[in-house]
């Protein structure tokens, strides 16, 4: 009788990708349980994390942390597969692709601020488009732009003043998390 | 300040850009664009379809007498109307798409338009 046994071996990369997700996860409930005035604005805590990620470890492993970010957020706060979880999607894909580019930056005159922001906007936008071809159907939507413009620049500039202070107050561990 | 030192010079740049976007982008997407046009109507019919670029008056005869209209460029107003109560006139100048100021004894109206239509209602 052979005994199949299927190993997974976790690499250290894993386990930091995991810890980060989680505590992207724990904002995103965060999040979740601050009211605000408008549904669809959220101050997007989680960034926090991603942008940290990515300045620290990259952007595949921001990608990763994302991913599972949006997946465990939706599960947990009940939203996997509605409306909401694909618009969460399709902002974070954007935001993500805005941050691969952005990136490239000259780090010396663009900081996590900068990254915020542009992220925070893509994400909006990304919502905004996929809300205008799937679930409303009206360039009414689009009305809401300021709105969401002006939020996206306050959140996401905060977001970046806290993930530019995390980054400096904790230079690089490589060896821990 | 510790919080204004993690600012890099092109995250203001950023800042501003996208300000300046948010700030563009309000009259952009709440006035159904800019008023352009300005409709004037009688008995329900219209009188005039004026540009909202030029100065002009139009005086416009109804079953009280004359209401007089005057175009300037960005804005309309009804100066003077022979109706009792003057609603109309107090309203003043209108520079927004869909505003409407309504004469009605005299059965005068004049709308600002703009590029899209705006409503004044919608239900589903």
């Amino acid at each position: 009788m052979t005994r199949s046994v299927i190993e997974l071996a976790v690499t250290p990369e894993d386990r930091r990708v995991a810890w980060l997700a989680t505590a992207a996860v724990g904002l995103s409930l965060v999040d979740a349980a601050i009211p605000t005035p408008l549904p669809g604005i959220k101050p997007g805590l989680a960034n926090i994390v991603t942008l940290i990620v990515l300045l620290r470890y990259g952007w595949g492993t921001a990608v990763w942390v994302s991913v599972l970010r949006v997946l465990a957020g939706s599960l947990l706060l009940g939203y996997f597969l509605a409306p909401g979880f694909f618009l969460s999607a399709a902002g974070t894909t954007l935001s993500l692709l805005t941050l691969g580019l952005a990136r490239h930056l000259p780090a010396r005159w663009f900081g996590p601020v900068s990254l915020s922001i542009l992220a925070a906007l893509a994400h909006i936008g990304g919502q905004l488009l996929l809300a205008r071809a799937w679930l409303i159907p009206h360039d009414g939507v689009f009305l809401l732009l300021p709105v969401f413009a002006a939020a996206a620049l306050f959140f996401g500039t905060i977001n970046g003043l806290i993930a530019a202070k995390l980054l400096a107050d904790s230079p690089a561990p490589e060896s821990t998390p | 300040m510790r919080w204004l030192a993690l600012i890099r010079p092109g995250d203001w740049l950023v800042f501003l850009l996208v300000a300046a976007l948010v700030g563009f982008s309000i009259p952009q997407f709440w006035q159904g664009g800019l008023a352009d046009r300005a409709i004037v109507r009688q008995e329900g019919k219209v009188f005039a379809e004026v540009d909202l670029r030029t100065r002009r008056e139009i005086l416009v005869p109804g079953p009280l007498g004359v209401t007089r209209i005057v175009i300037e460029p960005g804005r309309a107003r009804v100066v003077a109307d022979p109706g009792p109560r003057q609603y109309c006139v107090k309203q003043g100048w209108l520079m927004r798409p869909g505003e409407i100021a309504i004469c009605a004894p005299n059965r005068v109206s004049l709308q600002i338009t703009g590029r899209t239509k705006v409503y004044d209602s919608l239900s589903y």
